[in-house]
């Protein structure tokens, strides 16, 4: 049997249901990984006697025959935006200090009742704000493909615990979230698939809010096949999230080597940057090909308001995080920091208890929302909005899947762009529209850059219709074969 | 009506508006499933939404919507099929989330109209802006500790119907009576209970003056926690006398917030922010819209119970009654309900005297509600057949009512026990009557020379000596004839 | 629209983020640096374009029944609290 960390979730599931290898066997070979790794910083909060506890009793199922669901057993971790009962959820942030949630996020408990174990908390950007991982009060993650250079070089944000906890091979899989790219583009800058569904599909129960009309959570894997598995494990309505869909969850492995014969790809114009990476080029240009060698047809669309997505993104996103993160108030749990006044302990406590990064947003968020402003902004952001919307509805007339690269650059060293917050938030480029959108997306690793570091390609499909996305991504996989790993695994 | 205030420059008119404040009668909160009954433990209906814990997120109580437009539909106002819930944005120590979830720019419920029943008999529409659904704030309690304020979160999330007036209200009266008939109007609709000491019903006024003859509205002032019909008119009547104070010396009146201090009478202003209150408000994204299908709209209409209004007019229509007796009658569902009861097959102006006068002013005594009276409305029925039939007169009556006050018990019961059958037989006021005349010679003498009052005394001596059973009309009859003859 | 240094101050009072002093003239620069260029939105002709309310076109807000299933959990529901006094949450005292 090859080493127990280097399997997807569908081979480990066969050799588990082989008897071939234990839960407990593989849960334990992955808190070793975990510990071994713990420079790369991936896990705010290790948990092994969870792990053990679940993969037991994972193991006494099986052997009386009462498997819970196709994650039986399975060892994976969890971003730290999910609330998990009894386990620590801070979200990265100070703020949330030694909050110890009483309830389980729907997610996870949708994956705990399908039998997954969980290692421990993936770290991550303070509350999903950020694109580099840079941002956490737990400290940086660290790309496992570095460092380079002599450089440690950044995993991505703000999934970049999870990013970087699959593809150190320290757990089968992990949960990301993501509200402009926050699964896709650190799957890319570590080599691994990560997948966004359709807004709606995934409850947002328990999941800490970063921005309501845009946070989706979905799987991050070493492969579509063990996305789709797990998206399986995860979606489904949820009546206690009034905006989860209200619709059927298919299988999502349905569809899975049918290929993409008949299938049109659409390339939209609009991505193609100014000042681009040649390697991104040329990376789009061989997932085209190569989409067509295996019998898609490739169509040209347009989705001119492609460059008005970022700036439109950052009036949305925290508009809705400043009043999403009012709660932290020092009130309820969580940190506080003592002041004379109600209103001295509020000040006191959120400056405290942020961080950089989300104060920013804090404060743009508020700015757009405040009175003469509105209508400017955030009104105006909305309206553009729809305008994004309706280009994509319209590009799935003439197409089924839209294939873009998932980032405009490979991972960046520790320390880069963090002066310049517009800088940084040009990695999500690519990303962010078919965020605003709601749209599922998926990030496939597709090559290598010149220096030897993983890129991404991106496919986005019509809402809801996952099955398309998995179909073609896994065929775009397959094809390609991208079978690197960082040094040293 | 009019309401002049005689100020040194000239004369002033007041122009009030009213936001009531009514937590819809429910089970569960707007967006949790926690109670909202009232008294309990400290933080004990507080569901992890209400708490505002990290990822939760509401989902909408029907029942709630549908008393909004059951409401709504009672005020004679427009339904609008489509509503947004925003969130209102600021920081309080009893607001869990930092924003309270209400409606804005897209209310449930639009313009509409209620009509005042006024002391003199007339009637004055009051125009209503809207209503909309918010989630009610949690409890700061400041009296507690030295130095600490307490927070309980059971009242959070309970939900408020917010019902804004148009500024028609011109006189402290037509405030007060405003208030009295939005209270009747929800109690008849069961969409809340409108208890105001336990704040189920709350008041905020919003008060400007100007002079008479000026059309367009000055800087009004709100005037926060305004919960009595008394403190309503309080508050309006010490607000305009402050504001006209401020013109006439020359200032102006400053947009505000004023608290209302009820031991006072008198409003006074809040402490001045740092800045203003700005609150943000943005489509609460954890909440699509709001779309209500026009015939579930429909069916709560067909549901709705006859209202004070239709009520009043039916019974000045069907049985005679005044407008200001049909108005006293109808302002409590449960008064009209007895009234019709006691009514039903007699002499209805009769049993609305008796339930307007006797039964209010006896229940009055015992600080009982009509709910809890003693004599019930089948009672108080039995009780006016009695008088009908000359079982007993109309002052025996009042005693026999008196007893079933006491004891609860049925009229015709009384009426046996204590022996208070009139008397019919003539043989028997016969007796009596000889025995009167017989003994008043002088009043006899008096009667023959024209003074015809004084059969007054003769009635007095036969009631006397019949107990006061003899029936009056005959006892008057025979003294007539007997003494003519 | 840029931001001067009362602006940036009155904006951190509203979010409740205390900024030292010293500290404005920086944030102010940061944020009218993201304010300048999101504000290139304004040449997007919007003339008769709707905002968009729900994500997933469509859908409309779903309702739930009226019954208690919630609540009676003070146990979780204070479990975090920094500070408590018998039952309550306590905070600096206020005053109205």
């Amino acid at each position: 049997m090859s080493d127990l960390t280097d399997l997807t979730i569908a081979a480990a599931r066969d050799f588990l249901a082989k008897g071939e290898v234990s839960s407990r066997e593989l849960t334990e070979a992955h808190i070793k990984a975990m510990e071994t790794q713990r420079g790369i910083n991936a896990y705010v909060t290790e948990t092994p006697g969870i792990a053990l506890e679940r993969a037991d009793a994972s193991d006494k199922r099986r052997a009386s025959k009462d498997l819970k669901g196709a994650m039986d057993g399975i060892p994976i971790a969890v971003k730290d935006l999910f609330c998990t009962e009894g386990v620590l959820s801070t979200a990265a942030s100070h703020i949330l200090d030694g909050f110890t949630p009483p309830y389980e996020s729907t997610v996870t408990r949708n994956l705990r009742d399908a039998g997954a174990v969980m290692l421990g908390k993936a770290n991550m950007d303070e509350f999903a704000m950020g694109s580099a991982n840079v941002t956490s009060h737990y400290g940086s993650v660290k790309n496992p493909w570095g460092p380079k250079d002599g450089k440690d070089l950044v995993p991505g944000g703000s999934s970049g615990g999870s990013a970087a906890a699959v593809a150190a091979r320290t757990c089968l899989a992990a949960t990301g979230t993501d509200t402009g790219g926050s699964i896709r583009q650190p799957a890319s800058f570590c080599g691994v698939v990560g997948m966004k569904p359709t807004y709606g599909r995934c409850s947002r129960w328990g999941i800490v809010a970063f921005a309501s009309s845009l946070d989706q959570a979905g799987p991050m894997t070493r492969s579509v096949e063990d996305a789709a598995i797990m998206l399986n494990a995860m979606a489904g309505h949820d009546p206690k999230d009034s905006t989860s869909a209200p619709i059927e969850t298919p299988d999502f492995t349905a569809t899975l080597g049918q290929g993409v014969k008949g299938l049109k790809v659409g390339i939209p114009a609009e991505y193609r940057m100014d000042g681009a990476p040649d390697e991104i080029e040329a990376l789009w240009r061989k997932g085209t090909e190569t989409l067509k060698a295996q019998g898609a047809e490739i169509v040209d669309v347009t989705l001119p308001h492609t460059k008005y997505a970022l700036p439109t993104y950052y009036i949305v996103a925290p508009a809705e995080a400043s009043s999403n993160l009012a709660r932290y108030d020092g009130v309820r749990y969580g940190l506080r920091v003592e002041g004379g006044t109600l209103d001295d302990m509020y000040l006191n406590t959120r400056a405290e208890g942020f961080g950089a990064e989300v104060r920013r947003r804090i404060m743009i968020g508020t700015y757009v929302l405040s009175a003469g402003y509105y209508d400017a902004y955030y009104l105006k952001a909305q309206k553009v909005r729809t305008l994004i919307a309706d280009d994509f509805r319209q590009a799935y007339e003439t197409c089924d899947v839209i294939l873009t690269p998932t980032t405009p650059s490979a991972a960046f060293a520790i320390g880069e762009k963090e002066d310049d917050p517009i800088a940084m938030y040009l990695n999500d480029i690519f990303t962010v529209p078919s965020s605003l959108a709601g749209l599922p997306g998926i990030s496939v690793p597709a090559g290598l850059d010149a220096g030897g570091l993983p890129l991404g390609l991106q496919l986005i499909a019509p809402a809801f219709d996952e099955l398309t996305l998995f179909r073609v991504a896994e065929t775009l996989e397959e094809a390609i074969g991208f079978d690197a790993k960082p040094e040293g695994l | 009506m009019s309401y002049i205030v005689q100020g040194e420059t000239g004369d002033w008119e007041v122009v009030c508006g009213l936001e009531v404040h009514a937590q819809a009668i429910s089970k569960a909160k707007l967006f949790s499933g926690a109670s909202v009954e009232f008294g309990a433990e400290p933080n004990e209906q507080v569901s992890l939404v209400d708490a505002a814990m990290p990822g939760m997120l509401p989902v909408i109580n029907e029942y709630a919507v549908e008393q909004a437009v059951k409401t709504g539909l009672g005020l004679n106002a427009k339904i609008n099929l489509h509503s947004v819930f925003e969130r209102k944005n600021y920081f309080y120590a009893d607001l869990p989330q930092g924003y309270q979830i209400s409606q804005y720019l897209h209310p449930i419920v639009g313009e509409g109209t209620v009509v005042l029943d006024l002391e003199d008999g007339s009637t004055r529409e009051i125009g209503i802006e809207r209503l909309h659904m918010e989630q009610d704030a949690g409890k700061s309690i400041h009296d507690r500790d030295p130095r600490r304020t307490f927070i309980d979160l059971n009242r959070s999330g309970t939900c408020l119907m917010e019902i804004v007036s148009k500024p028609d209200i011109r006189t402290p009266e037509e405030a007060g009576a405003y208030l009295r008939k939005m209270r009747s109007i929800l109690r008849y609709l069961g969409t809340c209970d409108g208890n105001m000491e336990e704040g189920s019903l709350r008041c905020d006024v919003n008060v400007s003056v100007r002079k008479v003859g000026e059309t367009d509205l000055r800087t009004r002032a709100e005037v926060k926690n305004v919960n009595s019909v008394k403190f309503v008119m309080q508050a309006i009547e010490h607000e305009a006398e402050r504001q006209i104070d401020v013109y006439e010396s020359g200032g102006e009146v400053v947009q505000e917030t004023r608290l209302f201090d009820s031991g006072k009478g008198e409003t006074r202003s809040m402490r001045a922010k740092e800045f203003a209150h700005d609150y943000r408000y943005f489509p609460d994204p954890d909440l699509l819209p709001l779309r209500l299908d026009a015939a579930w709209v429909a069916k709560i209409e067909a549901t709705l119970p006859e209202l004070p209004d239709a009520k009043k007019n039916r019974f000045m229509r069907d049985f005679g009654l005044s407008a200001y007796d049909a108005g006293v009658l109808v302002a409590e569902r449960e008064t009209a309900e007895y009234f019709e009861a006691a009514a039903e097959g007699r002499d209805a102006k009769q049993a609305a005297n008796w339930v307007i006068n006797n039964l209010a002013g006896a229940l009055g005594k015992l600080g009982l509600g009509i709910g809890e009276s003693p004599v019930s409305a089948a009672g108080l029925g039995k009780l006016l057949d009695l008088i009908k039939d000359g079982t007993i007169s109309s002052n025996i009556a009042k005693k026999v009512f008196e007893a079933m006050m006491e004891t609860g018990d049925d009229p015709e019961a009384i009426v046996e026990a204590q022996g208070l059958k009139q008397v019919t037989d003539t043989g028997a006021i016969e007796a009596a009557v000889d025995a009167a005349i017989a003994a008043g010679e002088n009043q006899v003498a008096q009667y023959k020379a024209g003074n015809q009052k004084i059969i007054g005394w003769f009635v007095g001596q036969v009631m006397k000596a019949t107990g006061g059973k003899a029936n009056p009309q005959t006892v008057n009859e025979l003294l007539r004839k007997k003494l003519a003859g | 629209m840029a931001l001067d240094i009362d602006k940036v101050r009155e904006v951190a009072y509203l979010a409740r983020i205390r900024i030292p002093e010293g500290d404005l003239e920086k944030l102010r620069g940061e944020l009218n640096n993201i304010i300048g260029w999101v504000e290139q939105l304004a040449e997007v002709d919007t003339e008769g374009v709707e905002p968009m309310t729900s994500v997933v076109g469509g859908l409309e807000a779903p309702m739930r029944n009226d019954a208690v299933t919630d609540g009676h959990c003070p146990e979780k529901v204070l479990a975090n609290a920094p500070e408590l006094e018998e039952r309550f949450y306590a905070v600096p005292k206020v005053v109205e």
